[in-house]
């Protein structure tokens, strides 16, 4: 076949540019479709309020639409790239930076959308707080728009990677997989940092006195939402820039791409799970500020009992690319890697949510009766044991593939 | 290279115990976490029947759990006995 590798490296290119600006459309388009939805329903409730509310809903989509700029610029660039005699492997880090930026703007559109909409329900509600709505709004939205920023980095950093006299085996799957880590990681903490940003919002039109406290716990409740998304960039760093020449391509490859998809995978369903229960906390203070105290308490032990799912999938993905491997072409040697990896991505997903979810209830109940927070503290932590099992589960089976077969 | 249909059983198995296992895991946590925010919801209207619903929270939780260790078993099933 008389195709040059150049040919190749736009056409991955080419590839990476839609999947870039595919994905990111999605959530962009859904968070202000909610936005404005919302919107409409405020004007209906009070539509003297119309300026307002209309400024409010442009500055909120504004900033939704953000992640899908990015995602435009992304595939711009990739698509306008220069080509000319690069090698093959530069096509496959092509393709990783158009998943890191479209999957990563795929939770921060429509977590932004939230505060928006909150936004110009609350100014509808209690026009005199408009000002501080606004603000809050933006703080809200734009901890929302971090992840897909991260996302931006990984692909700008794929993009002008320097890989002169690097093998296409295995450093493909290391750029692609750098990519593919960045872009998942995302997802869950830009949708999760979205949830205490309307809540917080909506708690600040309901209870203008209780603001402080209500902004302070949504910023500490979305830094810990965040968490996930770092412990993605931490192994697309070590993707990106650790030393893949002297490992066998064969089965190595495999286990970079598990390595990915273990940390990526699994910091979707913590990263929302963390969402949830801040969110719930923000709702609870704005009902009962005096509850702060155990409110906010609970929320940072429900969050980080969540949390440790995606520890277990970073802590995968760190045997994946740091035990060394016997170089070996064989079938099961390499497919027990990936298998590993994914085993581990896909059962991080539920029990982050659902310890997440366990959490949320909790700090509500709490929110309305603080006397009860020791005995509620403590059933949770039971019922997240229970609930976190699967995840174990999934653990034990994703190292005995490395380990023991 | 020439795949061996041993080699070849021996990676499907492999590769159907990380998804059995991964997306197995998926929805008993996600339902024992629902389970667990409607007991400490009653419990927290409700405190003096704490020890009641911390039983039937538990309870329904190991029939959510089932299907997890269903898929734990096939998991191991595939790993180390077919």
């Amino acid at each position: 076949m008389g195709i040059s590798e150049a040919l190749w490296v736009q056409a991955l290119a080419y590839i990476g540019a839609g999947l870039c600006i595919g994905f990111g459309a999605i959530s962009v388009a859904l968070g202000e479709g909610y936005a404005a939805g919302k919107a409409g329903e405020a004007l209906g409730k009070n539509p003297s309020m119309n300026g307002p509310i209309l400024k409010n809903m442009l500055i909120g989509q504004a900033v939704a639409e953000s992640a899908g700029i990015f995602a435009l610029v992304v595939s711009m660039m990739l698509i306008f790239l220069d080509t000319e005699g690069s090698k093959l492997l530069q096509g496959f880090a092509y393709l990783g930076a158009g998943l890191s930026m479209g999957l990563s703007a795929t939770g921060s559109g429509l977590g932004s959308g939230f505060p928006a909409a909150e936004c110009c329900q609350g100014i509808a509600d209690n026009p005199p707080t408009q000002g501080n709505l606004a603000t809050n709004m933006l703080i809200g939205s734009a901890l929302c728009q971090t992840p897909s920023i991260f996302g931006m980095v990984v692909a700008f950093m794929l993009m002008f990677l320097d890989m002169e006299g690097l093998a296409l085996w295995p450093h493909w799957a290391a750029y692609t997989g750098a990519g593919l880590c960045m872009g998942l990681a995302a997802i869950g903490s830009g949708l999760g940092s979205g949830i205490p940003a309307g809540t917080c919002v909506r708690g600040i039109a309901r209870q203008p006195g209780a603001m402080a406290g209500l902004r302070t716990n949504m910023l500490v409740g979305s830094a810990v939402t965040q968490t996930p998304a770092i412990f993605g960039m931490v192994v697309a760093f070590l993707l990106l820039f650790m030393d893949w020449t002297d490992v066998p391509p064969w089965p190595a490859w495999a286990g970079l791409i598990g390595a990915a998809l273990s940390t990526g995978m699994a910091a979707i369903g913590p990263g929302l799970g963390n969402g949830l229960t801040a969110g719930e906390a923000c709702s609870s203070i704005a009902r009962t500020p005096e509850t702060q105290g155990p409110v906010t308490t609970t929320m940072l032990i429900g969050q980080t009992v969540a949390q440790s799912t995606t520890i277990y999938g970073f802590l995968v993905s760190l045997v994946l690319l740091f035990v060394p491997v016997a170089p070996s072409e064989a079938l099961d040697a390499w497919v027990k890697l990936l298998a590993a990896g994914l085993c581990m991505g896909f059962g991080a997903l539920g029990p982050g949510l659902g310890v997440g979810l366990a959490a949320a209830y909790t700090v509500t109940r709490i929110g309305r009766d603080a006397s009860q927070s020791k005995l509620l503290t403590r059933v949770m932590l039971v019922s997240q044991a229970v609930a976190e099992s699967t995840g174990i589960y999934a653990l034990i089976i994703a190292l005995l593939l490395l380990f023991v077969v | 290279m020439a795949i061996e249909g041993a080699q070849l059983v021996r990676a499907a198995a492999f590769m159907a115990a990380g998804l059995c296992m991964g997306i197995g895991a998926i929805g008993p946590a996600v339902g024992e976490g629902f389970a667990a925010g409607k007991a400490l919801e009653a419990m927290g209207k409700n405190p003096k029947e704490a020890g009641l619903l911390t039983r039937t929270m538990l309870v329904g939780q190991a029939v959510t759990e089932s299907t997890g260790i269903y898929s734990l078993v096939v998991a191991l099933l595939l790993l180390f006995v077919v």
